[in-house]
């Protein structure tokens, strides 16, 4: 399929022009209409954008089966106990109210792209002149032996945030004196690099105060992880004897893990546990498969607009999409989108297309009041968004440090959820 | 009106002698205020020549109703507690500096609050100085810190691009919230631009520390700080 990239193609060479020829959808149907499916760090905060900026001119129709929706940043804050559940949720009351969006809470079950048309499991039929898929993440079949996903109240994964992350707690909590929680962390990419070992840090934590003879064994197909220097001081600093991370070099990538036993198999080596957190590989949302606009596990997208690189109406924001050096973060979708609805506004009305940029940073949580962070800028080239300037936190940073930074990411949680939800 | 006005401040200054008889010793190490201080200097200007900045200035606190300076621009909280008739006293003004946001939720104070109250008594001595006589304020010295950056001429005079700063800001506002919330990271709505100028420079010759904030504006040319400026200048 032959790609039109319109007038966004040269949005990175010269700086705050306007760049968009109005492309005003035909008549035929009134207002141009943007139908968004998830609702999440990417597509809430693009409805969202789309709405406002558009003040009306837009249809926008948020499709997201959660009327209340958890974010899975901040939810190892949940298992470590330095946040309730509720605080983590919420709903899109706003959205609807304020901005206009037009909030249906039902799983979309087709896309048929030669039609426009998004069918919903409840047998609605929603026409676009653009879409946005941000559905986020789904795990690979068979990517863990012994694992699928009807293991899944046994061996939770709690990488999408909510009764799996409830889950997960009570059974950190409910653990016998020194017994063994078990993770296995995912192969690259995934959603949030930092995640599995926050919630390692966050396990420790719960594991310190309560059951301090418990021990913990990471599984991971990684030779080296996110943050990994920061998060191996932390861990001996707060944490002295309690994990033990088994690298692929270690054996870490040969795993086999049996739900009705509650054992795990590193490298051969069969152990009891007590709880075991399995993160499998993942990838994009199952509705970008059914879109057919994905090539491998994810959604290649062209960096100046989100477009889809296989279909020019379509955007896919966040964890579903492979764009190049960002990470997988809520951060990542929120800025992805800001983007897409720039671009989307500019085609639908013809409003000014200014270069796209981006940027992210990842908080993470070590133990009480020892945060530590990752960030970068990038910019969309031709061939990718690329990364062009960046910073992390570093090793023996003092105290008062280490509590400004963990202050400060409450403070980007409560600007983030108040940029996706109004 | 003259009179009236003229008769107000010999009220006030009246009130304030008083005032100061019973309180002046009593209230705290002004030195040690001073030192405070440095905390409040980087939105707060007090003393001669002291201006409205981030914050507005504050020769002249003690006593006055809140929200008092028609050429500044508050919140609709404090300008709610001034319609019900809110005066700075030494109570107001001590649990205010405690915890900013309970007392007056929706300020847009960016402060989390001085817990310890020998801080704040010291603190308030110090600002008490510049209430007390406002007659010494300009033998006092000045407080107003040095510029951070030197900036030229041309780079302030800029006028930035409300439009363009309104696109640029969704970089910010996935951290500072639109609204002027506080919850761990300052507000920066409604900012004189100048101010807003001066502090992305700052950041991006790296004379301000935060390692987030120097890599967001080192990407930023003058023309987008100014539209930035332009824009958060005039949110609402």
């Amino acid at each position: 399929m032959t790609l039109n990239r319109r007038t966004f193609i040269g949005a990175g060479a010269a700086a705050a022009a306007t760049l968009s020829a109005p492309m005003v959808m035909g008549a035929s149907h009134g207002k141009p209409r943007v139908v968004v499916i998830g609702g999440g760090a990417g597509g809430a905060t693009a409805a969202r954008y789309i709405a406002k900026g558009s003040k009306g001119a837009i249809d926008v129709t948020l499709v997201e089966p959660s009327r209340s929706y958890y974010t899975c940043f901040f939810s190892n804050l949940y298992i470590g106990g330095f946040r309730e559940l509720s605080s983590i949720a919420h709903s899109y009351g706003t959205l609807a109210a304020k901005f206009g969006v037009n909030v249906v809470h039902d799983w979309a079950v087709g896309i048929d792209r030669d039609a426009k048309m998004v069918t919903l499991a409840g047998g609605a039929k929603l026409p676009y002149d653009r879409l946005v898929l941000s559905p986020g993440i789904d795990f690979v079949d068979g990517a863990v032996p012994g694992w699928d996903v009807s293991a899944q109240n046994k061996m939770p994964h709690a990488y999408k945030a909510g009764s799996q992350s409830e889950l997960l707690k009570a059974q950190i909590e409910a653990m016998p004196q020194g017994g063994t929680f078990a993770m296995v962390a995912p192969p690259n990419p995934y959603r949030c690099p930092p995640g599995p070992y926050e919630r390692v840090s966050m396990v420790a934590h719960v594991l310190k105060e309560t059951n301090p003879t418990a021990k913990i064994i990471v599984a991971d197909p990684k030779p080296k992880f996110s943050k990994m220097a920061l998060f191996q001081e932390g861990w001996a600093n707060h944490y002295e004897g309690m994990i033990d991370w088994v690298g692929s070099d270690f054996g870490g990538d040969n795993v086999e893990v049996n739900a009705d036993d509650m054992t795990v198999s590193i490298d051969g080596e069969v152990t009891k546990v007590d709880v075991c957190n399995v993160i499998p590989a993942m990838k994009a949302g199952r509705i970008c498969e059914m879109a057919g606009v994905t090539e491998g596990n994810w959604a290649p997208v062209i960096g100046h607009t989100m477009q889809s690189r296989l279909d020019e109406n379509i955007h896919v924001l966040g964890d579903a999409c492979s764009q190049g050096d960002m990470p997988k973060s809520g951060f990542s979708a929120n800025s992805q989108a800001k983007v897409a609805a720039m671009a989307i506004r500019g085609a639908l009305t013809g409003s000014k297309v200014f270069p796209a940029k981006f940027s992210n940073t990842c908080w993470s949580l070590i133990d009480t009041n020892d945060g530590v962070k990752v960030g970068a800028t990038y910019e969309a080239t031709d061939e990718k968004i690329a990364k062009v300037d960046g910073f992390i936190s570093k090793t023996g940073e003092d105290a008062d440090l280490r509590k400004a930074t963990f202050e400060e990411s409450v403070g980007w949680y409560a600007g983030i959820t108040s940029d996706m939800f109004g | 009106m003259r009179l009236v006005h003229v008769a107000t401040i010999f009220w006030m200054a009246l009130v304030g002698a008083v005032q100061a008889e019973e309180n002046l010793v009593e209230i705290g190490d002004p030195e040690r205020g001073a030192k405070m201080f440095k905390r409040c200097q980087s939105c707060h200007q007090v003393g001669k020549g002291a201006r409205h900045k981030v914050g507005p200035h504050l020769n002249g606190i003690f006593f006055r109703p809140v929200a008092n300076f028609q050429d500044y621009k508050y919140s609709k909280s404090l300008n709610a507690a001034r319609t019900d008739g809110m005066i700075w006293d030494i109570e107001g003004l001590s649990s205010f500096l405690e915890h900013p946001k309970d007392v007056l939720p929706g300020t847009k104070m960016s402060f989390r609050g001085m817990k310890k109250e020998k801080d704040r008594n010291d603190l308030l001595a110090y600002l008490r100085q510049f209430s007390d006589n406002p007659q010494d304020i300009p033998e006092a010295a000045p407080t107003a810190r040095k510029v951070e950056v030197e900036l030229s001429p041309e780079i302030l005079a800029i006028v930035g691009d409300p439009e363009y700063g309104e696109y640029l800001s969704s970089e910010c506002t996935t951290c500072h919230q639109v609204d002027g919330d506080y919850d761990g990271i300052p507000s920066i709505t409604q900012w004189p631009t100048e101010e807003f100028v001066i502090a992305m420079h700052a950041y991006k010759v790296k004379q301000r520390s935060h390692p987030v904030m120097q890599m967001m504006a080192g990407r930023l040319s003058d023309e987008e700080i100014a539209a930035l400026a332009a824009y958060f200048a005039e949110l609402e």
